[in-house]
């Protein structure tokens, strides 16, 4: 570990945590229905957008409306997504002449798109037509954002109103979140990016002549405009196969280090906003807190293992001075590595700049724990702050408890009910990742997956499934994800990790959104101070290390070990 | 400040133990069990592990590790259920001692409750709700019920403890009478209002014997995580088996139903009834009777509670304060016309004004025996009372009353006086020597000693204090100081009462409200948390969801408290519970894969015996919930700290305690078992 790695690391977060405030800010503004610079503009392009679709932007949704149109949506957006993978070849804008996408590769897609995961059972290359991949999976790429960003507005507002059943009306927060956020931030990075050496171009390929004279094929595209939305929206979804670590998708320190900004400024952000839009900016601060901590541990455990090395490879007479740098790039230094290698999987994003899989096991357990944390650290666009918020009801349920109260979080008592649903909510993962890690590694068809044997090659399926079912995309690399088997199981863990949570956490909106907002008497348990904010940060590691132990002990921790034993496989 | 409780039968009561014991076995049957989720899963499984340790005796598989494993996880379900018993029986013994004030068994009904000679003998059981019965000396009363005719003094020890008999009377605030007291001198006609069964005692024996016990609302949300987290662990469990497959380890399911069974809430899930029942026990030492577990809960919530001033905060009386001589009388002249003109008065007024002069001014009593004496009773036509001595006019009583009967102007310095006692929220009280005004007495509403320090207690609870009265403002607002309220509500009408209550409870507040009369009743029934005082009457003893028996008005914070420290102790030890989780892991995990990863031996900071560590974690598990029985029934200390203070306070104890306890519980069970294998 060295100082410029940690100063590294420290100026990525100051870049947040100067951006944040004034984001979030904006964005309670836009959502709050608030006039900003930019509605002189687009105010009037987003009630055309309501005319011709005939909202009545004003009219509230209860929570079961809310719920219904997001699903609709979801879904129509899934069926086109798959239409148009099916029918790629007979579609223009495809020079390099690619088929159709095969029928499971195409559920696997369009559930990983429209549910915001990104997982990439392809290489985009030499996958997927510019067509599909500016039509269909950056269209998916900003609006699955929009979505996570919707619901979460939906359950901020069942907290800041009381006595009400409006959540807002989804059609307004999703047309409001792609025209007043998201577009106007990834055309401004889009644009930074073209300058900063990443390609933005409709031609195939570039055909070269090496300096040894060989020539070379150059996967080309529109590479910038697709990439500014991947990292914004916490998508992760690379245009090359090997994501951010390729030279045209990631080319210098400055694109990494705004691609690390562009990954977790939003969710940060978001709490803010949530803060605001309950009337106390300090309860934002707090879950930005929380989600800042967990964020920071996980860089440092990460950094530290990885520039610990591996002492086997040390003791083969290797110099391993900068740490493990096997799957690296050497343009970014280990810290950079292990800063994206949290962050991207902190924030439910799955966009890799290094090869997770390539990490020492500790290394490794970092970026996998993250996920299996519930992807709110600070979680994907939307999503990380609803998981968050659930996380912070099992919170105050307990610390109400222990201060003699029944439990209430922002003026807003938690029942039977909202314990119902918020059980039921976080038993998703554990029966996502670790039902289907258990029937993958003891059933044949997936027992053929992993490249590697021993602990290592299940930890590739665990990661996989962890990566499906918690949104994020990221890919151990190693597994073989692109069969029948993969693509359906893995396009199954998505749809459960996204909507089998949302409908719960819905429910839970819908269950406070009527009650009495309390305004906060002498005994109520403070939810803004730095004791809420341990505690919370307990509740998650506590919940997930309980949950996950065993799963984890089986694979980076007894890799860990048989690492300093000598052992190989 | 904080009463301390009776104490109840002792938990080494080798009879009790034996009794609970005993109804502990008999819990056991599942269908009984289902009431709590985790500890009748931790029964299914420990069925199906006995059923395998059976198997392996005729297998030859690993049968005494099975057999050992099932004994200790059949303890586990016992303990629980053991728990549960021995909360029961403490209230048995009470409903024992109540059952015995209902041996009558015949009441005098009087079919024309105008004709007393006409008398119906029946059973007590046989009586209906507005039938008028006869309770003569030395009858225990039949039923709950409202005195129509007549004035008796009754005993009511039977539920408040109190010997000193009570006088009940019919109209006025003092009619309600309690099924199973006794008269013990004198005659009442009483129209029953209890239907046969439901009847204050019949409630208190259900309450305290916890049968017809409903789950709190914070209860059964606290239910439905520990069965989350029951079917999260089924979840990290059973894919253990899957997991594991992949390096082609078996894994015994004698282990993981261990690793199972120690990981779910076996600590919380076993002592969960056994807090409730003590919760609703602690409340009936205090003698306070609720209707529900889910008000005294709610008592543990309250943000506002309302009192009536007048018998709460003051003694009800105004007493004298201070003697404010004037128009150029000495002190001692006032001192002595005050103390003549009072001494024949047998009002509180008059008593109190004797009792000042003697014991502040340090006056003696005059000889009246060799002196001709007239005393002038107070009326409601001349508002002035005294007495003549020797031809000389003492009189004391209403300012202008007083002015009518002496000579000339009152001085200046006299309505000074007159004016700063009223503007302080006092009574002045003029007194004149024949036709001379001598000054004037300071009669106020005297606040009861120490009742301050109980507002303070209230406030560091986070509990705001409003004092309703029917005193003008400036009146209320000099008590409300004095006294420490937080608010006060003055002239208050019920419905003012009522709307206050309304306006708090919209703001999302929960308001505790203790209260005597008939005209509280409509604000008791809206309140959340309704105390009345057992001297009340019976419209507001039913409006209101607790009757404090003691009367006492500020009981509300021993309440609040007994509310507050059920869920504390639910809490902590669902934190407790929760944090032990770690250990278990350390101690199971090693040996589960020893087979297949060696190199997880790492693992086992304990340093446990590979061959006892999965014993130990389960034996550590079943006794754990033993240990925690005299918490569960003692509850978690209560200090009115700030919620903040109050949470690291618990976290400290229970969530790091809960993390340490373990890893050295359960080396040292496993040390012990060390020295038998």
């Amino acid at each position: 570990m060295t100082f410029v790695g940690w100063l590294q690391i420290a100026i990525l977060f100051a870049l947040v945590a100067l951006s944040a405030p004034p984001l979030g800010a904006f964005m309670a503004r836009v959502f709050q229905g608030e006039r900003t610079f930019l509605h002189p503009v687009l105010l009037p392009i987003e009630r055309t957008f309501y005319r011709v679709a005939g909202i009545d932007p004003a009219k509230g949704q209860d929570w079961r409306a809310y719920t219904i149109a997001m699903l609709l949506f979801s879904f129509i957006a899934f069926l086109v997504l798959y239409a148009m993978l099916r029918l790629q070849a007979v579609m223009p804008l495809n020079p390099a002449g690619l088929g159709p996408v095969s029928p499971d590769l195409a559920f696997n897609t369009a559930v990983s798109f429209v549910t915001n995961t990104n997982w990439q059972s392809y290489g985009g290359e030499t996958t997927m037509s510019h067509l599909s991949q500016m039509a269909g999976l950056t269209v998916q790429n900003f609006v699955s954002a929009a979505v996570g960003i919707a619901l979460a507005l939906a359950l901020t507002r069942a907290f800041a109103k009381s006595q009400s059943r409006d959540l807002g009306n989804f059609w307004v927060d999703v047309t409001r979140c792609v025209l007043y956020v998201l577009l106007p931030l990834s055309i401004v990075m889009a644009l930074a990016l073209v300058l900063l050496g990443v390609p933005q171009t409709l031609l195939a390929a570039a055909k070269v002549t090496t300096l040894e004279g060989a020539e070379q094929t150059l996967a080309m595209g529109p590479v910038a405009s697709q990439l500014a939305i991947k990292q914004l929206g916490t998508n992760g979804g690379g245009f090359f196969n090997v994501n951010s670590a390729h030279p045209f998708e990631n080319p210098n320190a400055w694109t990494n280090i705004i691609q690390t900004w562009a990954i977790i400024a939003l969710p940060f952000a978001l709490a803010l906003t949530f803060g605001r839009m309950v009337g106390d900016k300090r309860q934002g601060l707090a879950l930005a807190a929380v989600m800042a901590v967990l964020l920071s541990a996980a860089t440092g455990a990460a950094y530290w293992a990885e520039a610990a090395g591996n002492p086997i490879v040390a003791a083969s007479g290797i110099e391993t001075a900068p740490g493990n740098m096997e799957g690296k790039e050497v343009r970014f230094s280990v810290a950079s590595s292990a800063l994206w290698a949290a962050a991207t999987t902190g924030a439910s994003n799955g966009s890799v700049n290094a090869m997770h899989a390539s990490f020492t096991p500790l290394g490794g357990l970092v970026p996998l724990f993250m996920i299996q944390l519930g992807e709110v650290l600070p979680g994907g666009v939307g999503s990380g702050l609803y998981g968050i918020v659930i996380f912070a009801i099992l919170t105050v349920f307990v610390a109400g408890l222990m201060v003699g109260r029944t439990p209430e979080y922002l003026g807003k008592k938690i029942g039977a009910k909202e314990m119902k649903l918020a059980v039921l909510a976080i038993l998703i993962l554990p029966v996502a990742i670790l039902g289907f890690t258990a029937i993958a590694a003891s059933l044949d068809v997936g027992r053929v997956g992993p490249v590697n044997a021993g602990p290592h090659g299940y930890a590739e399926i665990l990661y996989a499934f962890s990566s499906a079912a918690g949104n994020n995309g990221s890919a151990f690399a190693g597994l073989t994800a692109n069969t029948p088997f993969y693509n359906v199981l893995l396009g199954i863990a998505m749809l459960l990790g996204r909507f089998a949570y949302i409908i719960p956490m819905m429910a839970i909106a819908g269950a406070i959104a009527p009650k009495i907002k309390a305004s906060p008497a002498a005994g109520t348990f403070p939810t803004h101070g730095g004791l809420f904010v341990g505690l919370v940060i307990g509740v998650i590691i506590i919940m997930g290390g309980l949950q996950f132990f065993p799963a984890l002990a089986l694979g980076p921790i007894v890799e860990h070990f048989m690492m300093h034993a000598g052992k190989t496989f | 400040m904080i009463a301390k409780a009776p104490k109840s039968a002792s938990l080494s009561d080798a009879g009790m133990i034996a009794r609970a014991a005993r109804d502990a076995v008999v819990k056991l049957d599942p269908r009984t069990l289902a009431r709590n989720p985790v500890i009748f899963v931790t029964e299914v499984v420990t069925i199906f592990v006995t059923i395998i340790a059976l198997r392996d005796l005729f297998t030859g598989g690993p049968a005494w590790f099975s057999a050992q494993v099932a004994a200790w996880l059949w303890f586990t379900v016992l303990f629980a259920t053991f728990a549960e018993s021995v909360a029961e029986g403490r209230g048995k013994a009470q409903a024992a001692a109540l059952r015995k004030t209902r041996t009558q068994t015949t009441a005098k009904r009087l079919p024309d409750p105008k004709n007393r000679s006409r008398v119906e003998k029946v059973g007590t059981g046989e009586l209906q709700v507005g039938d008028h019965v006869l309770v003569e000396t030395g009858d225990l009363i039949p039923s709950d019920g409202e005195i129509v005719e007549g004035l008796a003094s009754v005993n009511e020890s039977a539920i408040t403890g109190e010997s000193a008999p009570v006088i009940r009377e019919a109209g006025g605030d003092r009619s309600a009478v309690t099924g199973g007291t006794q008269v013990i001198s004198d005659w009442i006609v009483v129209r029953v209002t209890a239907a046969p069964g439901q009847t204050f005692i019949d409630r208190m024996i259900a309450l305290v014997e916890g049968a017809r016990r409903q789950k709190t609302p914070n209860e059964i949300a606290l239910d439905v995580l520990l069965a989350g987290l029951t079917l999260i662990f089924v979840v990290a469990v059973v894919t253990i088996v899957g997991l594991a497959s992949w390096s082609g380890a078996v894994v015994s399911v004698t282990t993981l139903v261990a690793l199972f069974v120690t990981l779910i809430p076996t600590t919380i899930g076993g002592l969960l009834s056994a807090i409730g029942i003590a919760g609703m026990d602690r409340l009936v030492r205090f003698n306070v009777i609720a209707t529900s577990g889910r008000a005294v809960e709610a008592a543990g919530d309250v943000d506002t509670l309302l009192l009536d001033k007048t018998g709460t905060i003051t003694f009800g009386n105004r007493m004298a304060d201070e003697l404010i001589a004037t128009g150029g009388a000495t002190p001692r002249e006032l001192a002595e016309a005050a103390l003549l003109a009072s001494l024949a008065d047998q009002t509180p007024e008059g008593r109190s004004i004797v009792e000042f002069v003697t014991d502040k001014v340090g006056l003696s009593a005059p000889d009246m025996a060799n002196r001709s004496v007239t005393f002038v009773p107070f009326t409601a036509q001349t508002r002035l009372s005294g007495s003549d001595v020797e031809d000389v006019r003492y009189r004391k009583g209403a300012v202008d009353s007083l002015l009518k009967i002496v000579t000339g102007a009152a001085p200046a310095d006299f309505t000074d006086a007159v004016d700063r006692i009223a503007r302080a929220g006092g009574t002045p009280l003029a007194v004149a020597k024949g036709d001379r005004l001598l000054g004037v007495v300071h009669l106020k509403d005297i606040v009861k000693p120490g009742i301050k320090d109980r507002f303070a207690a209230l406030r560091a609870m986070g509990i705001k204090t409003v004092m309703i009265t029917g005193d003008n403002r400036i009146t209320a607002a000099a008590i409300a100081g004095e006294a420490g309220v937080d608010d006060f509500l003055a002239e208050a009408t019920p419905e003012d009462k009522l709307n206050y209550i309304r306006k708090a409870q919209a703001g999302g507040q929960l308001v505790g409200m203790c209260g005597d009369g008939t005209n509280d009743a409509p604000a008791l029934a809206q309140a959340d948390v309704g105390i009345a005082l057992q001297s009340g009457t019976q419209a507001a003893r039913e409006a209101a969801n607790m009757v404090d028996l003691d009367s006492s008005p500020t009981k509300l914070i021993e309440v609040v408290e007994i509310g507050k420290q059920m869920l504390m102790t639910r809490g902590a030890l669902t934190t407790f519970s929760i944090a032990n989780d770690l250990a278990k892991y350390f101690a199971i995990i090693p040996v589960l894969f020893i087979a297949t990863y060696p190199e997880l031996q790492a693992l086992n900071v304990m340093g446990l015996n590979p061959d006892t560590a999965i014993i130990s974690a389960v034996i550590f598990n079943a006794l754990i919930i033993v240990a925690l029985i005299p918490l569960a029934l003692a509850g978690v200390t209560y200090r009115p700290l700030g919620a903040a203070a109050l949470l690291r306070r618990n976290l400290l104890i229970y969530g790091l305690g809960g993390i340490v306890a373990p890893f050295i519980g359960i080396k040292v069970v496993d040390s012990l078992l060390a020295l038998f294998v």
